[in-house]
């Protein structure tokens, strides 16, 4: 299975990243370093529940828990 | 629950945390009537001081306009002070029925609502028109407002990269299943100036049969060439099917705003928006100044022609002298400087030489883009912007940004 960080980092570059900002890493400050704004993060989590077909409540899908690819793997897994 | 120190506390705490992260707004207060030139005191507690504004959004030059003064003046004789009740029970004039009438005239929709404020506008519309079976699509860089109205509101929601018209298209796409999909941008975007691509963006409404809303708060009357607004200037007047818009800005700048557009959407706003429903209309005495405006603004264009020249000649110098900005041909200039303290530093030194422009940073916009927004006016002369032009340059030389680029900028102060 390809690795899960992997995926999540090419969804968020191609979902939310332009030329200005490519240097995105898996620890990259998404949301407190202003690349996904807390309004865009709900395409996400729409695609990690139809990706991994689990579903992330929203009391959980904080704008801390999604700030980084490492974070988002953490949260990802605890519902598989 | 009284008012304990305990409760004191938490709201100091939190208070000093805004001041820590620098994001503390303070209020500068103005000895005169809204215009090119105004009179500040700042900081608080001096002597006010004769400054050219060049921050306003009072892109036309209307908001202290004779006409429009003697208008409001009749309105206040004629029909009193306020309402003293909502819309539905007696707080319904017939001038607030004409202004509606007139609005739709001028930006060519089949009907008109009037809110207290445009904030309230787009609070109320997505929720009175949408529900959980609707997707709302929008553009990541709309305005404030648009997100709360969004948030208020059942249907879900999906964003797109701003004006990239391939991300909008697979969204487009990716919610073909959804009982209606709204496509909602603003006109002209606040922050950066830049125009929305209305003519593409609506022949991908046309395809793939979605609505589209669009805010023109930053556009009605100076964009397109009789100022109808976005709409006009993209040649797509009578296919957009929602428009919000304020008369907070070019169209007087006093107060209020409208949803104009499909008649039945209107309707439905008349019945189910919160906002409309359960508060008091604009005042009588501004429904009179911005029904003056839009006869003005009927009879002759020689004021957007005029602010379009003054643009014109503001972005020309800037770009002469050196300045990065951002592209576009609206009133709304950012002078980019990258590097939030620059900004602030920029913004006093210019207050210094009497001009009046304030600095931008994050989270208002994205990290490492602060910048002075500039916002030009048909109320200014040309020697206002010359004065404006030279104080830019004499600030830009101390800085010694002039003629460098994005690179060079954030190599010598961060961003």
């Amino acid at each position: 299975m390809e690795d899960m960080k992997e995926i999540i980092l090419e969804y968020v570059i191609e979902e939310y990243c332009d030329e200005e900002n490519d240097e995105v890493t898996f620890d990259t400050p998404l949301i407190s370093g202003g690349i996904v704004d807390s309004f865009s993060m709900v395409s996400l989590k729409r695609f990690l529940e139809n990706k991994y077909n689990i579903s992330i409540p929203d009391a959980d899908a904080t704008p801390e828990a999604f700030d980084t690819v490492r974070k988002i793997e953490l949260l990802v897994k605890k519902y598989l | 629950m009284a008012y304990s120190n305990k409760v004191k506390e938490i709201y100091k705490n939190q208070l000093s945390a805004i001041q820590d992260a620098g994001l503390f707004k303070q209020e500068r207060f103005i000895h005169s009537s809204q215009a090119a030139e105004i009179e500040v005191e700042f900081p608080t507690g001096s002597a006010p001081k004769k400054v050219i504004n060049v921050c306003a959004n009072n892109y036309l030059g209307l908001s202290s306009h004779p006409e429009v003064l003697k208008a409001a003046h009749d309105g206040l004789d004629q029909r009193g002070y306020g309402m003293s009740s909502v819309r539905f029970i007696c707080g319904t004039q017939d001038i607030h029925r004409e202004l509606e009438k007139k609005v739709s005239e001028f930006l060519g929709t089949e009907d008109t609502i009037l809110f207290p404020s445009c904030m309230d506008a787009n609070a109320g519309v997505f929720e009175a028109i949408l529900t959980s079976e609707d997707v709302m699509i929008s553009d990541r860089l709309v305005h404030a407002s648009i997100i709360d109205g969004m948030r208020l509101c059942a249907a879900q929601h999906d964003t797109f990269k701003h004006s990239d018209m391939d991300h909008l298209e697979k969204k487009l796409q990716l919610h073909s299943n959804k009982r209606l999909k709204v496509v909602i941008n603003d006109g002209v975007y606040s922050m950066d100036g830049d125009t929305a691509k209305l003519d593409e963006i609506a022949a991908l409404c046309e395809k793939y049969d979605a609505l589209l809303f669009v805010d023109e708060s930053h556009s009605s009357g100076f964009i397109g060439k009789t100022g109808r607004g976005t709409h006009e200037k993209c040649g797509v007047m009578g296919k957009i099917d929602i428009i919000t818009t304020t008369f907070g800005k070019a169209l007087g700048g006093a107060s209020g705003g409208c949803v104009s557009g499909r008649k039945e959407i209107v309707e439905m706003c008349r019945q189910k928006a919160r906002p409309y429903l359960f508060s008091n209309t604009i005042a009588p005495v501004v429904v009179s100044g911005v029904l003056r405006v839009l006869d003005i603004l009927s009879q002759s264009t020689e004021r957007r022609d005029k602010l379009e020249a003054n643009t014109k000649f503001w972005r020309k110098g800037l770009t002469e002298a050196g300045f990065v900005l951002k592209d576009g041909d609206t009133p709304i200039v950012p002078v980019m400087l990258f590097n939030a303290k620059l900004a602030q530093d920029f913004s006093r030194d210019l207050f210094d030489l009497g001009i009046y422009a304030i600095g931008f940073f994050f989270p208002v916009v994205p990290q490492g883009a602060a910048r002075i927004r500039t916002q030009i006016s048909a109320g200014h002369e040309m020697h206002h912007l010359e004065k404006a032009l030279d104080a830019f340059i004499k600030v830009g030389k101390k800085y010694d940004i002039l003629g460098k680029t994005k690179q060079e900028i954030t190599d010598k102060y961060g961003c």
